[in-house]
């Protein structure tokens, strides 16, 4: 509940924003970066309703039971320590898509004119591209994490994960409004834009049907690369774990 | 954004094991009260550096914060040449102005906003039976040196945009100059702790102390013609956000206010600064008289 209202304090704040920047944009005869007024007030709120649901930041779990020496228990289960994670956040998740992200929407509507999408497909596609955003948010969280296996304190490593998969990931500023060397460097050469960027854009309806899938694909491809580095990242830790304490 | 309160606790688990060597020296006579602050930020500093590597990451990621902040404004600017009537150096003063003073109070108080856990694991019960003051005990206990590096550069920030924005170097402007983040450093340092002291109520207040302190200097940090209706009225004039950047910077840019405020309110911060932190004193008070420990 407490962090709905953050979310919603920082949909204000970017909703005016980026209107500015519209505002500034139709001014002069055009759209910033393919975005008019009404997708960027959706993609804000979108924005900040999906925090929640792909938990961004804020998830220390693993590395405190790491610190804590609890993780050896995770070990003795019949379940793979990555699923042992995952699926519980998928339950999460499912639970913060009716909390947390249905009110930014709720309050971006009444106080703003939203952009509904206008092709029926686009709603499955989104659906689908949260979910993958999750996937990929929730590998890129595990591995953050997992850095606590070596390093024991991971703040700094949690913090970096932070300010990337904020920036990066689309959530201060769309990354189409970056230069388009730089835009595709980061939708290629890195799993933050899969977080938020992606399944905003497919929502806003910012490319043509063909250009949704091919963005959901990226994501696909992100999932499955970081899922398995999780998996590898286990696995070697599980090799030269030791437990501290006695 | 919110900055995520990610980071696992180890420093305050570190100086309070630190604590008894400090306070054993209460019963020395010659030990001054000074003297113990000293002991306590001291170790408390050693604390924070001991895991190098992250200590040093930690750092660099409190300037990436900022650099994020600043990058957001270059990358709007990028897609157009003016936000909402004011050019690229005029916003960047206004952003500069109020993350100096942000990064101030981020560095003297900023960890008040662990106060939740500060009262979850019962450091504050520890703290209030110490014949020492609550509030700087805590602040000592927990200061955010890591964040020096965001001061450092958000003064860089600044320096560059008042000189791109072609701020004019009389008496009065560079008064202001050095005024105005002060000012900042003072208004939201009691926003600070006046929203973490919810928490001697409401174990998890966090989230809204964040949404005021940092939803706060987000809304300072571009020029208010940005925002509109009754949320600008609300940010800028009843809860006085306006005064901790824009209007300054109105003055030291030699331009009248497009909203139309008179050009004198860009000099009432100190006022503000005072009558913010009388508030913050009293809320401070009241929660640390009615505190009464957690249940279990």
């Amino acid at each position: 509940m407490a962090a709905t209202v953050t979310n919603t304090m920082f949909g204000f704040l970017r909703t005016y924003v980026m209107l500015a920047v519209a505002g500034s944009a139709a001014a002069l005869g055009g759209q910033a970066a393919g975005y008019d007024a009404p997708r960027l007030v959706t993609y804000v709120w979108a924005g900040q309703g999906l925090i929640g649901v792909v938990l961004l930041w804020g998830w220390t779990d693993l590395a405190d039971r790491i610190r804590s020496g609890d993780v050896v228990t995770d070990l003795l289960r019949p379940v793979h320590p990555v699923l042992g994670y995952l699926l519980p956040d998928l339950g999460r998740a499912a639970y913060a898509l009716l909390t947390r992200f249905t009110v930014p929407i709720a309050v971006g509507a009444l106080a703003f004119d939203m952009y509904v999408p206008r092709r029926a497909a686009t709603y499955p596609l989104f659906a689908v591209s949260v979910l993958l955003a999750l996937l990929v948010c929730f590998a890129g969280r595990f591995l953050a994490n997992a850095a606590a296996y070596w390093l024991l304190d991971s703040r700094g490593v949690l913090m970096t994960w932070a300010v990337c998969a904020g920036v990066l990931g689309g959530l201060y500023f769309p990354i189409r409004f970056l230069p388009d060397w730089a835009a595709a460097a980061l939708y290629f050469g890195t799993p933050f834009p899969s977080l938020l960027q992606v399944p905003l854009d497919v929502l806003v309806e910012r490319d043509p049907p063909l250009s949704q899938l091919g963005l959901l694909g990226l994501q696909a491809g992100w999932a499955v690369l970081l899922l398995w580095g999780c998996v590898a990242v286990q696995r070697r830790a599980e090799r030269r774990l030791v437990v501290q304490g006695g | 954004m919110a900055e995520p309160s990610a980071a696992p606790a180890a420093a305050p688990a570190a100086a309070d094991r630190t604590v008894p060597v400090a306070a054993g020296g209460v019963a020395d006579a010659s030990t001054s009260t000074a003297a113990i602050y000293r002991a306590l930020l001291r170790a408390q500093v050693r604390a924070q550096a001991s895991y190098r590597a992250s200590f040093v990451l930690d750092l660099a990621s409190n300037v990436i914060f900022l650099g994020a902040d600043l990058l957001t404004v270059l990358v709007l600017f990028h897609q157009v040449p003016a936000l909402a009537g004011f050019t690229l150096a005029e916003s960047l003063l206004v952003f500069g102005l109020a993350a100096l003073g942000f990064a101030l109070a981020d560095l003297a108080v900023g960890n008040i906003e662990r106060m939740k856990q500060h009262v979850r694991t019962g450091l504050l019960d520890a703290v209030l039976i110490r014949p020492l003051g609550v509030l700087s005990q805590l602040l000592v206990l927990d200061l955010g040196v890591r964040r020096v590096g965001r001061v450092i550069t958000s003064t860089a920030v600044l320096a560059v945009a008042a000189y791109q924005a072609g701020v004019r170097p009389t008496p009065a402007n560079l008064l202001l100059l050095v005024v105005t983040p002060l000012v900042g450093a003072v208004f939201f340092s009691s926003v600070f702790v006046a929203t973490a002291t919810v928490a001697f109520w409401w174990v998890e207040s966090g989230e809204l102390s964040a949404a005021l302190t940092y939803g706060g200097r987000d809304f300072t940090s571009y020029p208010m013609t940005v925002y509109g209706g009754w949320f600008r009225h609300l940010l800028a004039f009843g809860l006085g956000f306006g005064l901790v950047a824009y209007y300054p910077a109105l003055i030291l840019l030699d331009r009248p206010d497009p909203i139309g405020a008179p050009a004198w309110l860009g000099w009432c911060g100190p006022l503000l600064a005072l009558i913010a932190a009388g508030l913050a004193a009293l809320v401070w008070r009241t929660g640390v008289r009615h505190y009464r420990s957690t249940g279990s």
